[in-house]
């Protein structure tokens, strides 16, 4: 099951924290891990609420702990403010989100990708989010792992944001050689390095708390040791564009795009999680019927894969995003593919629902006569 | 000229650069910090192992920056379920979260209680000043009944909370109430808290002349601790007092000390057993 490849993902990445309040549909994760983790030296704890689950990963962080939560849609907003500071106060974490229909409570056990704009822009504030979509079993595994190496290497929180379909999928998965995959940890300050211990672009070392690095974290806004300054606008200035710039200055590193049968492609598919899936599909058996169609998947929703998907918008003449919700990722793509090539929107035939593939089949045959 | 005297408490535990205070004159929050690094100095512990958490409020900038120590300055209310992650992140650390009325008994306040419930190894020093100072002076949950304050200029129509009372029956190990007036009782009390192996709570009634001495017309800090000295009521003679002559006093000392596996302890034997 896909919750069930996240958690084991998670002991291989070496998170040993894990807070949770019990929301459908990601209950099966903290299942899991509350059975593995006294097993691994790992610490679980149920909180009073999402909101405590993800403060006491951020502390947890800062003890020395990879650390991650996990929660559905209303969870994840509560979670929001503190996702913020997380950001702000560069600590590593992750955090999972199996998307469910919404708005309010919605429909728990069916799926939505209806979080995208709220992965990247639910705290107050300017900030920038990495977020990745798993579409696969095998992904809630690799892409948990991947998601705890680059909220590592970049100090920050990390969304992996599924969906209830993937999240209950079952399918097989075949775990690589665990010895083989690659595990980043945090870099840790040299003593008496000077304490610029934050706002660095190219990520500043984490003082770990019990060490004697005596460091000081604030979610207000501060200065490279630390120090807040609520007074001077500059120190505003400085902290915003840190952040933003740590993320996006590497984003090469961080983006991730799948493609296939673009070479000769004169429309493009644009996917990411539960949906993908379809659309992968769909390719396959749009090409046998001789259509020209290709496939764009993304990975990483945040940062958006802007060059990318600009790059696509050159060689095809039209890109379809297909989407299981009424158009979010639809407007960055459209702000860097309109002036290249047409662009669709292709919706389930009903919202909360996967896109039938004969109804893509369809959709398709009608626009490639 | 003039020779400028450091308090030996200042240059021993102070972060350098944050000697400046950002309190109001004549709040209590400097009597709180005091008590605090007393007790501290006076058992001799490693401030290296020591993490200091807070939330938003005027308290939260007792410790946050002055300690020199490991310190999470968090978001509003939520100082226990960050200092939940770091006890139980690292069981070695003693960890201290300095929270306020505003923080911990309403915009946080079932953190309160559960933190209290898991009996998790953290004491608490909740510095209540019976009002929102930060933001004005408005009406807090620990506002007396009948008070006017800049929310409630009819005065208030709801009843305060008695916090000790709360924590108490939510199962914390160590519980106390002193006033800003009794600061050697609130240093040995910091001291049993700093040891306990379990959840301590210490209330401590502060004064805010700005804010709260403003709306009751008492706007002289030692007049305010002089009054604090008049109200308050040993636990033990509040036993024998009628709710009637109970009204309006503040009952002090300590009302629970009690042994209960703390939390993280009670994790760290789960996790020995499971070695293989």
């Amino acid at each position: 099951m896909g919750n069930e490849a996240c958690a084991l993902g998670a002991i291989v990445a070496g998170c040993r924290f894990f807070a949770f309040y019990p929301i459908t549909p990601a209950n099966e994760i903290a299942e899991h891990i509350s059975i593995l983790f006294p097993k691994v030296k790992g610490i679980y704890i149920q909180m009073e609420d999402e909101i405590s689950s993800i403060a006491s990963v951020i502390g947890a962080s800062w003890a020395g702990n990879k650390a991650m939560t996990a929660t559905s849609g209303p969870g994840f907003t509560l979670m929001q403010e503190n996702i913020g500071y997380a950001v702000m106060t560069e600590t590593p974490c992750v955090v999972v989100d199996v998307q469910r229909c919404g708005p309010s409570t919605g429909t728990p056990p069916l799926p939505m990708q209806g979080d995208v704009y709220q992965a990247s822009r639910g705290s107050h504030g300017e900030y920038p989010i990495i977020a990745l979509a798993p579409s696969s079993v095998e992904e809630m595994f690799t892409l948990t792992i991947e998601a705890f190496n680059l909220a590592e290497t970049y100090r920050t929180s990390v969304v992996v944001l599924s969906d209830a379909i993937v999240g209950h999928l079952m399918e097989t998965v075949e775990i690589p050689d665990i010895s083989a995959i690659k595990i980043v940890e945090r870099k840790k300050p040299e003593k008496n390095s000077g304490a610029k211990y934050f706002l660095d672009e190219d990520v500043a070392p984490m003082p770990v708390f019990g060490l004697g690095y005596r460091a000081h974290v604030t979610g207000s806004t501060h200065d490279e040791g630390g120090f807040r300054n609520v007074e001077d606008p500059v120190y505003v200035d400085k902290v915003v564009k840190a952040l933003y710039r740590k993320i996006h200055k590497h984003k090469d590193h961080i983006v991730r795009v799948e493609t296939k049968y673009l070479d000769d492609a004169e429309v493009a598919l644009l996917a990411y999680g539960s949906v993908a899936r379809t659309a992968n599909y769909v390719v396959k058996s749009a090409r046998k019927e001789g259509m020209k169609v290709g496939l764009v998947r993304l990975v990483t929703l945040w940062p958006f894969a802007d060059s990318q998907v600009g790059e696509v918008a050159r060689k095809v003449g039209k890109i379809v995003v297909m989407e299981n919700n009424l158009g979010q990722i639809l407007s960055k793509v459209r702000e860097v593919a309109a002036k290249y090539a047409d662009v669709e929107f292709l919706p389930p035939r009903i919202i909360g629902t996967l896109h039938e593939p004969a109804y893509v089949m369809d959709y398709l045959r009608r626009i490639c006569k | 000229m003039s020779q400028v005297h450091i308090h030996p408490l200042l240059v021993k535990y102070a972060r350098e650069g944050a000697y400046r205070q950002p309190h109001c004159p004549g709040c209590g929050n400097g009597i709180v910090a005091q008590c605090m690094l007393r007790a501290i100095d006076e058992l001799k512990l490693n401030m290296d192992k020591m993490v200091f958490v807070s939330g938003i409020g005027c308290s939260s900038w007792i410790p946050s920056p002055f300690f020199y120590a490991d310190m999470l300055h968090t978001t509003h209310g939520r100082p226990l379920a960050f200092a939940t992650g770091v006890k139980l992140g690292n069981p070695e650390l003693r960890v201290v979260v300095f929270t306020g009325d505003g923080d911990s008994a309403a915009i946080g306040a079932n953190h309160l209680i559960q933190a209290a419930r898991k009996n998790i190894e953290i004491l608490t020093v909740l510095v209540n000043n019976r009002i929102y100072g930060m933001t004005g002076g408005q009406v807090a949950p620990t506002t007396p009944h009948g008070m006017k304050t800049k929310t409630t200029p009819y005065g208030n129509m709801e009843y305060p909370f008695d916090l000790c009372k709360l924590v108490e029956v939510a199962g914390a190990s160590y519980v106390a109430r002193w006033t800003t007036f009794h600061n050697r009782q609130l240093v040995s009390s910091m001291k049993n808290g700093l040891l306990k192996k379990g959840f301590s709570f210490i209330e401590v009634i502060s004064q805010c002349p700005v804010q709260y001495g403003t709306f009751i017309g008492i706007k002289d800090p030692a007049e305010l601790l002089r009054m604090f000295r008049d109200i308050s009521v040993p636990a033990e003679k509040a036993k024998t007092m009628s709710q009637e002559e109970l009204e309006g006093k503040i009952v002090i000392g300590e009302f629970v000390n009690r042994e209960r596996t703390g939390l993280a302890e009670a994790y760290q034997q789960l996790l020995r057993e499971m070695e293989p």
